[in-house]
């Protein structure tokens, strides 16, 4: 029963609230099914399946809030949960970020749920798996990847008139093959939510070109450089910036968004008035959810228009607490772009790098937002509009608020992670030390 | 199937978790749920449910885990409390070898039928596998221990003090940190208990009760006027033992460098000190010096070098990554088995004898045997500078000529399998009698460096840049003053030959890496790393300030 219909998830939400006796009552039912496979060394290593479906009550007395979960749901289990939650309730303290609960609410349509992801089976997994490792061995290269695939869905009701139903898929591939002599290693990672726009072989061929072509890597000195960061090398750093895009934050003062005198930086030019980025929940390429964990309806929301911080994400207690506007954290981030593919990016530089994967980032400075990490599985030097060779890897410290300020092309958007991220030229990125890694 | 949730942390603002998200296995319960426990016998019946099947369906070998997973997670953020988690797994895996070749299951329905379904689905996938098998796995032997039983030594169960006790400590801590100059102060108190019960066809059933602790704060200090603001993470260390780590105790204080009013924590922590001395501390790096870029002398204290060693000696020298089996997500290793079959290569300066063990008291790794029934034992990886040896499972042993696992395998719960784990992996303290202030007083030209801040390594564990949470200047012997923006980038082997010796055993004691993440799907273990204070000679400086 991991996965239920509207109908089905409704009809238990209502029999469940029946038993309520709490000031305040929301519950949340999701489940999930899904599978994994990993190889290793040209070899499947393992493989699993799970599935789940779990309930999570919350009753509220006032200011006082319980939570409990069960994942069994005849009556005498609905029962049972809620009572748990209400008994946990009434032993809790009064919570000081206390807001009532959400009423009805009115929530766009996204379609997130494809029927070619929910039907996998081990055999697809088995074959997927099996293609990747036939274009490693067609190279006599070593491959180590994952796939991974969920169906899922959120249902949400409460006493106050509060209705929610998502259900959605997602797979995830990622593979990394290396060359025999240990010298080149190449990486490719693809997500979608609908399984037919992802070929395992096809893409594993772009890791194996990366791995044969990287071989035999030259150092350069570690410095300033204009880079090309495919999508897989710019979006964690994205993400920490996306990430810290909280108004809460902000204005406590420990934020990069925040300044001097205890303003913070919303509605000021932040990066390159290139840079626009926004969130749709019913964007075709990267579907999610209409609402929040919360219950907050999602809709287009624009983060940062032309270099400038339009809107940042609040709790339902901050936005109360300050007057301010309402705005739920988003699912996916859109990056806008242009038009360009990375070959052209590549063609039209005449000194660079470009660089297919960062690693191991990790936050150096949160009042700039510094991270540092490194380049991995594929690493090149371009001179005239060409990809010369390949080269060692590299230590950055860079924050991608400057640079994002340091911008100087963005291409076609891809989806990552479920994100659509632009690959991107940026001048100036800060490589500060060489790494022996491959 | 299988719960496993995660909390988001962006939102908590504990920076020293190092994570954005912890996890939490499981179902929310009762508070008193989690001093229950299942009987003994029952678990004997229902495992050798699972070890006659297998058996019956033609498996060679079986092992059969019954878990319960339980946890209390308590949150804070200044004057309140934010979240608390009370939740319990409960289930069993089954992994058996058919054909030469693993498979797995795992149910949550603890029934003679369900684990025998559970056993039968094991099989068929080992035997479906079998045929993608180039070579079958080679088990080193181990004896079986019969009926045995084993349980952390601790003073008080941390599950029997209620809630609201441990409540009232963590905002007495938070107190302490806004009364001395923070503006901000999120704290939490992690306990973990695994009831783990394991046997196996080579004749061991073993149950463990496993308990681990961890009290934790980050204290935000914020300058409103130049809207700059600085955070200090807590000195503490979580532990493989009860609520008696929380009780602080003179005799497992140790006295850090003069002129610096710190205080390094053994076998009992004392939050509220650490909370005040941290506020100040946070205050104080609002105006400290910024670091000059260059060589200095590096003083580490072992609440930050633990995780030097974590990531520089514990990852590299796991032999499932060294062997490529973690190539896609975690990476391989430099320290590749050339370089051990050479028996000289220089891993670090003669000062340097790094062991493994799953036995040192207080740790995150003590237990009495592994996840495949191993009992736990202490063995050497880099001695006197030179690699030699590395961290196996029963099916890797063999490869480095080894008659025996080492002991380190394990799960995080009894819906994963089994794999290797990183044992905690310590570097021995220095034979001669030395102190933190003598170790200071022969640097000209240094940092001192302690608690846990950004770091960060390559894939094959060459290139690494560590942070840390308060930074001293060194000069002419002495602690002169605070730094900020300190990070060093280094080399695995350049760093640890640049060893010049550590204080004695009196200031040895234990960090630790409580959700260490590796595999795919992702599991956590806990692990812990104890050294005494090291220096380390001419190491590269960066200057992380930057201007946005």
């Amino acid at each position: 029963m991991a996965i239920l219909s509207k109908e089905e998830a409704q009809a238990i939400l209502k029999k469940a609230l029946a038993y309520s006796k709490a000031d305040e009552c929301e519950i949340t039912l999701s489940g999930n099914n899904g599978g994994n496979i990993r190889y290793a060394r040209n070899e499947v290593s393992t493989s699993g399946a799970e599935e789940n479906t779990a309930m999570s009550v919350e009753s509220r007395f006032g200011k006082r809030s319980g939570v409990a979960t069960i994942n069994e749901f005849d009556d005498k289990s609905l029962e049972k949960v809620i009572r748990r939650s209400e008994e946990i309730a009434r032993l809790a303290p009064e919570s000081p970020e206390y807001v009532p609960l959400l009423g009805p609410q009115k929530y766009i349509t996204t379609k997130e749920h494809f029927d070619t992801t929910a039907k996998i089976d081990p055999a697809y997994r088995a074959e997927a798996a099996a293609k990747s490792i036939a274009a490693a061995n067609a190279k006599s290269l070593t491959a180590a990847g994952f796939l991974e695939h969920y169906t899922d869905f959120t249902a949400k009701m409460n006493n106050k008139g509060l209705f929610a139903y998502h259900p959605a898929t997602v797979i995830d591939f990622s593979v990394t093959m290396r060359t025999e002599d240990g010298t080149g290693s190449g990486y490719v990672t693809q997500d979608f939510s609908d399984a037919s726009k992802l070929d395992t072989g096809k893409a594993s061929e772009i890791a194996a070109q990366k791995a044969a072509s990287s071989r035999n890597a030259k150092a350069l000195e570690p410095g300033k450089y204009t880079v090309i960061l495919e999508p897989a090398a710019s979006i964690d750093l994205l993400q920490g910036m996306f990430r810290g895009l909280d108004q809460r934050s902000a204005e406590e003062g420990r934020s990069f968004l925040s300044k001097a005198g205890g303003k913070t930086k919303l509605g000021e030019k932040l990066v390159d008035e290139r840079v626009t980025v926004y969130s749709d929940p019913a964007h075709p390429e990267i579907p999610s959810a209409p609402f929040s964990g919360d219950g907050r309806p999602r809709e287009k929301t624009t983060w940062i228009e032309k270099g400038v911080v339009k809107n940042l994400s609040n709790s339902l207690y901050w936005a109360q607490k300050t007057g301010a506007k309402s705005v739920p954290n988003p699912g996916g981030m859109i990056m806008e772009g242009g038009t360009q593919s990375l070959e052209d990016m590549i063609k039209s530089t005449k000194r660079g790098i470009l660089v297919t994967r960062l690693w191991y980032i990790r936050s150096v400075d949160p009042q700039t937002l510094l991270f540092t990490g490194l380049t991995r599985d594929g690493t090149f030097y371009i001179e005239n509009g060409k990809i010369m060779y390949p080269v060692k890897n590299f230590r950055f410290n860079e924050s991608p608020i400057i640079m994002l300020n340091n911008l100087e092309a963005l291409g076609k958007p891809q989806r990552i992670s479920g994100n659509l991220i632009p690959p991107m030229k940026v001048r100036d990125f800060t490589f500060t030390s060489l790494s022996d890694a491959v | 199937m299988k719960r496993r949730n995660f909390l988001e942390l962006s939102a908590m603002g504990l920076g020293g978790l190092m994570l954005t998200s912890i996890p939490v296995f499981g179902d929310t319960v009762s508070p008193e749920r989690l001093l229950e426990t299942v009987d003994t016998a029952l678990k004997k019946k229902l495992a050798d449910v699972a070890l006659n099947t297998a058996k019956s369906k033609g498996a060679s070998y079986a092992d059969v885990r019954i878990g319960r997973y339980l946890q209390q997670y308590v949150f804070t953020r200044e004057k309140q409390v934010q979240n608390i988690v009370n939740a319990e797994s409960y289930g069993v895996g089954i992994r058996v070898l058919a054909n030469g070749t693993w498979g797995f299951a795992a149910t949550s329905d603890v029934s003679d039928k369900g684990i025998a379904k559970a056993t039968e689905q094991a099989v068929a996938i080992a035997k479906a596998n079998s045929k993608l098998q180039k070579e079958p796995v080679h088990l080193a032997p181990v004896k079986g221990y019969g009926e045995v039983s084993w349980k952390t030594p601790l003073e008080k169960n941390a599950f029997e003090v209620p809630v609201g006790e441990k409540a009232e400590l963590l905002l007495a801590a938070n107190a302490k940190a806004l009364d001395n100059g923070a503006n901000f102060v999120n704290s939490a108190l992690f306990q973990i208990n695994e009831q783990k019960y394991f046997a196996s066809t080579d004749g061991s059933y073993i149950d463990q009760d496993i308990h681990r602790i961890w009290p934790n704060f980050t204290v935000t200090a914020v300058d409103k006027a130049s809207g700059k603001f600085r955070t200090r993470e807590a000195l503490s260390a979580p532990m493989g033992m009860g609520y008696e780590y929380m009780i602080p105790k003179a005799s497992e204080k140790i006295k850090g460098p003069e002129g610096t009013g710190m205080m390094g924590y053994r076998y009992a922590y004392d939050m509220l000190e650490d909370a005040a001395l941290a506020a100040k501390q946070a205050r104080a790096k609002l105006t400290a010096k910024s670091v000059a870029a260059g060589k200095y002398d590096l003083i580490l204290d072992p609440n930050h070098l633990g995780l030097t060693i974590h990531e520089s000696v514990g990852h590299p020298l796991e032999l499932d990554r060294v062997l490529g089996y973690e190539a896609n997500y975690a990476g391989t290793s430099f320290a590749t088995l050339d370089k051990w079959r050479s028996k000289n290569f220089k891993y670090g300066s003669d000062k340097v004898t790094i062991f493994a063990d799953k036995t040192q008291k207080g740790s995150l790794g003590l237990v009495g045997w592994d996840d495949e029934g191993v009992k736990t034992k202490q063995w050497d990886l880099i001695k006197d500078g030179v690699l030699v040896n590395y961290q196996a499972i029963r099916d890797q042993a063999h490869i480095i000529g080894e008659k025996e696992s080492h002991g380190c395998a394990y799960a995080d719960n009894w819906s994963s399998v089994q794999f290797q784990r990183m044992p905690n992996v310590s570097l021995a303290p220095g034979k001669e009698k030395k102190n933190v202030d003598q170790l200071i007083a022969g640097v000209d030209k240094g940092i001192y460096i302690a608690g846990r801040g950004s770091y960060s390594i390559d894939q094959q564990r060459y290139n690494f840049q560590f942070g840390g949470t308060v930074f001293y200047e060194i000069s002419k012997g002495k602690i002169v003053g605070m730094l900020e923006d300190v990070a060093y980038q280094s080399n695995t082997q350049e760093f640890w030959n640049s060893c010049a010796g550590s204080c004695d055993e009196s200031d040895y004691r234990l960090f630790g890496s409580f959700f260490d993440g590796k595999g795919q799907p992702s599991q956590v273990s806990a692990v812990s790393h104890g050294s005494a204070h090291t220096r380390f000679n001419g190491v590269n400086v960066i200057n992380t300030a930057r201007k946005i």
